[in-house]
């Protein structure tokens, strides 16, 4: 495999409706801002891109199939090679991966991951019951399809074997609002309190609508390049920011679609095909592992995304990660849920299994200089969600995971005050990230790392 | 004290429309005045009805509507997954049928939903619940009565509980739900 860039990026305005666009018309908006920000007109880069990549969840959405091929003709990239990308919530996570196979195979030098979502063209409810066909029809769906109930029950179980508060959570959905403040593409821009998430309509106890992400319409797109393919943008005019962001990482990882079958393995079996690195290297945290087995913790039953540990393990070992938590300066996190933000952070290796509600309200996922109106332990350390992530931005699911590339480009390059036109989400002196993209339930997953070189 | 809504939830119908606004004359001025139209939307219906098979699980549901649970074992490593599965997920082979009614099961994890997706709306509060069975290593998705969905509790869970079945089958994986055992 070759060395891949990503180069540049553009995001929609992510919004609860957008019946002013089409849905090719809204990824133009992001397509063509990437273009534009490395200084190509639209025509120079037609004649360069060698193909893409297109990513968006449903059909039911759209009422339309095919609808990448109409992408693909509205940007103008016939008869240029393109194919979709579909894993559920995991799909922009996968879609840049395509994207990043494309061009370190070296099938392609430049080749363009865009993706999209309409979700405004059917009512919350009926959004709801589409999303929730992405559940087994046969013996999920029937019994009360409703994603919000699954991530719900994934929290009873964590709460009960860990002790995880629901004050904890919303620790994350303070974060991330507060973050997303300074977003000028976050659809929401609120500042809220640990109470406001308590009080907001109870929707799947114990999640709030506080605790539970947005559905949107929006649009991103995200550049990729070989070695040769820069040299080509840049011999045509391109100018692209210094230093590169390279991705040095790339993991995926699945699980089973009924979380009800998904094993509960032992404290052996466990040590040996889960755990980190680090965890297998402390004599201390195996010790911790073996007590919680002893009381009674099987992995990763409904408590844990088993896909997100296998998507972790696998980027950090390509990209040399033994510490995530002090070796990234970032993450972009699939926060479909304060919840599902709190099991990624242990999935992820942040801290060990168990301890992500503590992990939580310490501090160290949180921003420095910013007032979140908390007491915060521990310093940040690192970053996680610092545009403000799907609970606070939106998330239109083709789009998402490409909006953690676009964002992570940004904060790699130093240029979030460019972008955002204020610079308190910009992580100071970011040098490597991570994005990670997750389908329901942790069905796919995808941990991608990017890199800033020199 | 918890925030009441002030804001009426969206819904779609409305009237049908015969004729919208439009320039009189298509000259270049009313037609670069077009770009600053709102969009028009129109409602379209998509209904459709699926003749879906359950395939080699059919025997489940039959079951089911015969009071009976059943769970599907691996012949060999007597792996049982409380979901029905025609082949086992570590050793390929075809799996055998047992009976589950009377194994001791409880609460494994659980919701309230408050609100939910289109079809279960007028269900709502229902509860949710994962099922483990004694002897069987996967859970089971359900439907659990006989508890408050007003005071849901963490304590909920480990529950001992049993099952109940539809005297009117539907053929769904409703047909069965759990009920508090005392």
């Amino acid at each position: 495999m070759r060395p891949v860039y990503a180069i540049s990026g553009g995001v929609s305005k992510f919004a609860k409706a957008r019946p002013d666009k089409t849905f090719q018309a809204i990824i133009k908006e992001a397509y063509d801002y990437a273009i534009k920000d490395i200084g190509l007109d639209f025509p120079t880069f037609t004649r360069i891109v060698d193909g893409s990549v297109a990513s968006y969840f449903s059909d039911h959405f759209t009422r339309q199939l095919m609808a990448g091929i109409m992408a693909q003709d509205y940007l103008g990239l016939c008869p240029k090679p393109g194919h979709r990308v579909e894993g559920g919530g995991a799909t922009g996570g996968l879609c840049f991966q395509e994207a990043w196979k494309s061009v370190a195979s070296g099938h392609m030098d430049v080749c363009v991951a865009y993706g999209f979502e309409t979700m405004s063209h059917v009512e919350t409810w009926k959004g709801n019951e589409f999303i929730a066909l992405a559940s087994d029809v046969s013996f999920d769906y029937p019994v009360g399809g409703f994603y919000s109930g699954y991530y719900a029950m994934m929290v009873t179980r964590h709460m009960k074997e860990f002790g995880t508060t629901v004050e904890q959570m919303a620790h994350v959905s303070v974060k991330n609002y507060i973050n997303a403040f300074h977003n000028p593409y976050a659809q929401k821009s609120q500042r809220i309190t640990i109470q406001d998430v308590r009080n907001a309509p109870m929707v799947a106890w114990p999640l709030t609508r506080l605790d539970i992400c947005v559905m949107s319409d929006g649009a991103a797109a995200v550049i990729l390049c070989s070695e040769e393919g820069l040299k080509k943008l840049e011999a045509a005019g391109a100018k692209v920011t210094r230093p590169l962001v390279k991705v040095t990482g790339i993991g995926r990882g699945t699980d089973a679609m009924r979380m009800a079958d998904r094993p509960h393995v032992d404290y052996d079996y466990f040590m040996e095909n889960y755990a980190t690195e680090l965890e297998k290297s402390s004599d201390e945290t195996r010790a911790y592992y073996k007590k919680l087995w002893d009381h009674g913790t099987r992995y990763p039953g409904v408590h844990s995304f088993r896909a997100g540990r296998a998507a972790g393990n696998m980027a950090w070992k390509h990209a040399g990660i033994k510490d995530p938590l002090h070796e990234l300066d970032f993450i972009e996190l699939h926060d479909a849920y304060t919840s599902s933000e709190i099991q990624t952070y242990e999935d992820l290796g942040l801290c060990r299994y168990g301890e992500g509600g503590p992990f939580a309200e310490s501090g160290k996922a949180f921003l420095p200089n910013i007032d979140y109106g908390l007491k915060l332990k521990d310093k940040p350390v690192c970053a996680v969600n610092p545009s403000g992530g799907l609970i606070a931005c939106g998330h239109p699911v083709g789009a998402t995971g490409l909006m953690q590339g676009v964002f992570a480009i940004w904060q790699l390059q130093g240029t979030i005050k460019t972008h955002f036109r204020d610079d308190q989400l910009q992580v100071k002196d970011a040098k490597r990230g991570a994005i990670h993209s997750h389908a329901g339930t942790g069905t796919y997953v995808s941990v991608s790392v990017l890199e800033r070189e020199g | 004290m918890a925030k009441l809504p002030n804001q009426r939830e969206e819904t779609l119908g409305g009237y049908i429309v015969h004729g919208i606004p439009f320039p009189i004359s298509t000259d270049e001025e009313s037609l670069e005045f077009l770009k600053r139209m709102a969009p028009i939307q129109i409602e379209q219906e998509y209904k459709i009805k699926y003749l879906h098979s359950y395939g080699q699980d059919s025997p489940w549901f039959a079951a089911l509507t015969n009071k009976r649970l059943l769970a599907s074992r691996d012949p060999e490593s007597g792996y049982t997954t409380a979901n029905p599965r025609g082949h086992d997920m570590y050793s390929g082979a075809e799996t055998k049928w047992i009976d589950i009614t009377e194994t001791p099961a409880h609460i494994h994890a659980f919701t309230v939903c408050y609100f939910g997706s289109e079809e279960f709306l007028p269900e709502c509060p229902f509860v949710l619940a994962l099922i483990e069975f004694e002897g069987v290593n996967t859970l089971l998705l359900t439907r659990l009565m006989g508890v408050d969905p007003a005071a849901p509790a963490l304590d909920w869970i480990g529950m001992e509980v049993k099952p109940r079945f539809l005297r009117n089958s539907k053929l769904k994986p409703t047909d069965v739900y759990f009920v508090p055992s005392e």
